[in-house]
């Protein structure tokens, strides 16, 4: 294994408010050019920790280091590093597109020259430069949240970090975005974000993290974490008394979920066939394993918020 | 941490957080110009003139120009406060500006030092519309007038920064309605404003020298306006400088408590 130097060093990361503990001793490091996916419920301790990488939040104990400098302490020059998309489209509604990425520039002290040769790149990489005049409040909710994405990369980024970066949004505009983050990610940058969308964490992520309060439950690549914790297949059939009794006699794993029984395997076929011979097991699935399957396994089902 | 909570981290970028205000100022001129002119004929015609028939004069002074400073103190001191307190709120609560801000290179400090230096600048905008139109109707004296267009900015960062100290701890939006009713129409009635203060019961008189800071800008912009040096003067000007100084580190402080968790 070759030793790098990572672009974010978590050990022991704690956070509490008052009493209650929203991340508790979490330890994770993002390499270069990874795109590294935070899952979980609500409340897991996602935004909290992103908060903290952000250098908005301060940590309550642990060590976290962005850049290879402690973020407690040396928050200017992070974030001058840094790209964010927060959960919240908190764009500037009095502005057009052009100047709410002209204001963002300044912060961040570009030349002006410099930052509209940018936004002018920017507005095209995000498909918006037909809307560079038109102010907020006429795009469509997709249309904003590309607007922030190009926002946060008007520094050239060195470290992307996405709060739910399509949340709210229509299939065709999620798939947008998709697109533009593998295209980042194509050219080579790092990119940590958090989200409720297993599928896009799937797509995403090199590597990812489960969390549930507070903690981290597994890590790994959504392949590895699939053919760990559930298999590569499942198999899933009517809840019965037959059912039952014949995967029992099978003795092999299942769980019941609702009015479904389900069987992890790596031998869809067999089980299939098995359970058609022995039983009467009424409607049959098999499907591929999937990070949904991981997440709810490992989480539970039952309802947060 | 706690050294930073006594220490502002502030550079020139408080500026461009101001800068962004008056961007958003200009976009929506239209809108923005038009009270502080009508505002101070308003009151010149109902009150200096309409009232004044019937006052005649206060210590030897026509009543249009006694309240005319009067005017002008007010709109410092209602700019500054309704910039700070309500449009303030909208952009940290509602819009989330101030988390879009400090996602980058800038600090809370610079972002809540550009608020109050923008609420400061709106107190010398409408101000000095309001004197040129006090200097149209020839109530006021010059040159010596020209002197409230610095001050207005002094004094506006004093009322901007006891606004962001409501804001800082404000509930909700609505909450911000108690300092308004509260702390801004007394002030806007007992500071010597429409009468004199000596006037007034002598306890009244202690708390309106001594605790209401529209009592000290109206005394300096009086004096001003009438070229007239008054011994309290000195006082108000010193009580000003001192208050705002205490009031914009101490709205930082609690905008950090409240923010940054």
């Amino acid at each position: 294994m070759i030793t790098r130097t990572p672009v974010i060093d978590a050990r022991d990361l704690s956070k509490t408010f008052g009493s209650f503990i929203a991340v508790n001793h979490v330890s994770f490091s993002v390499f270069p050019g990874e795109v590294f996916g935070f899952l979980g419920p609500n409340g897991a301790g996602k935004t909290t920790t992103m908060k903290m990488i952000q250098c908005v939040s301060p940590k309550s104990g642990g060590s976290l280091e962005v850049f290879g400098s402690e973020a407690g302490i040396y928050q200017r020059s992070i974030k001058q590093r840094l790209g964010v998309v927060p959960q919240e489209t908190n764009l500037d509604t009095e502005f057009t597109c052009f100047e709410n990425l002209l204001v963002y520039s300044r912060y961040f002290n570009i030349p002006r020259r410099e930052a509209i040769r940018r936004i002018e790149e920017l507005l095209r990489f995000v498909q918006l430069d037909e809307k560079r005049d038109v102010l907020i409040d006429r795009l469509s909710g997709g249309m904003k949240r590309r607007l922030v994405l190009a926002r946060a990369l008007i520094n050239n980024p060195d470290l992307l970090v996405l709060d739910e970066p399509t949340i709210g949004l229509d299939p065709q505009a999620r798939h947008l975005i998709w697109e533009k983050l593998k295209v980042l990610q194509a050219q080579g940058n790092t990119i940590v974000l958090t989200t409720h969308y297993l599928e896009e964490a799937e797509r995403l992520c090199n590597r990812l993290v489960i969390m549930d309060n507070g903690k981290i439950l597994v890590e790994g690549s959504p392949a590895a974490l699939v053919s760990e914790h559930v298999g590569s297949d499942i198999v899933e059939a009517e809840h019965s008394p037959e059912v039952i009794a014949c995967v029992e006699d099978m003795g092999i794993h299942y769980e019941v979920f609702g009015d479904m029984v389900q069987i992890f395997t790596d031998n869809p076929r067999e089980v299939a066939k098995k359970l058609f011979d022995t039983c009467n097991p009424g409607r049959v699935f098999a499907r591929r394993g999937s990070l949904e399957d991981v997440f709810l396994k490992l989480t539970g089902r039952v309802l947060r918020d | 941490m706690a050294r930073g909570a006594y220490f502002p981290n502030i550079t020139r970028s408080a500026w461009k957080v101001w800068r962004r205000n008056w961007d958003v100022f200009f976009k929506t001129y239209q809108v923005n110009f038009l009270p502080p002119f009508i505002e101070p004929v308003l009151y010149l015609l109902a009150i200096g003139f309409g009232l004044g028939m019937f006052v005649g004069e206060i210590d030897g002074v026509p009543y249009v120009e006694f309240i005319a400073p009067a005017l002008i103190a007010i709109s410092i001191m209602n700019s500054a406060f309704f910039e700070c307190t309500y449009s303030s709120f909208v952009r940290m609560y509602y819009q989330k500006t101030f988390d879009a801000m400090i996602a980058t290179p800038l600090a809370l400090d610079e972002v809540i030092a550009g608020e109050l230096l923008w609420g400061a600048t709106r107190s010398f905008i409408y101000s000095s519309v309001m004197l040129a139109v006090l200097i149209a109707f020839g109530v006021v004296d010059l040159p010596l007038s020209l002197f409230i267009l610095p001050f207005s900015f002094l004094a506006g960062l004093l009322f901007a920064g006891i606004a962001m100290c409501f804001t800082a701890l404000t509930p909700g939006i609505d909450a911000l309605n108690y300092p308004t009713f509260l702390f801004i129409t007394p002030m806007f009635l007992f500071s010597g404003t429409f009468f004199p203060l000596d006037v007034l019961p002598g306890a009244l008189q202690i708390i309106a020298r001594g605790f209401l800071p529209l009592t000290q800008v109206v005394t300096v912009t009086r004096s001003l306006t009438l070229s007239e040096y008054s011994p309290y003067l000195l006082y108000s000007i010193v009580w000003i400088a001192g208050i705002t100084v205490l009031f914009f580190f101490l709205s930082i402080h609690l905008m950090k408590r409240r923010l940054i968790v």
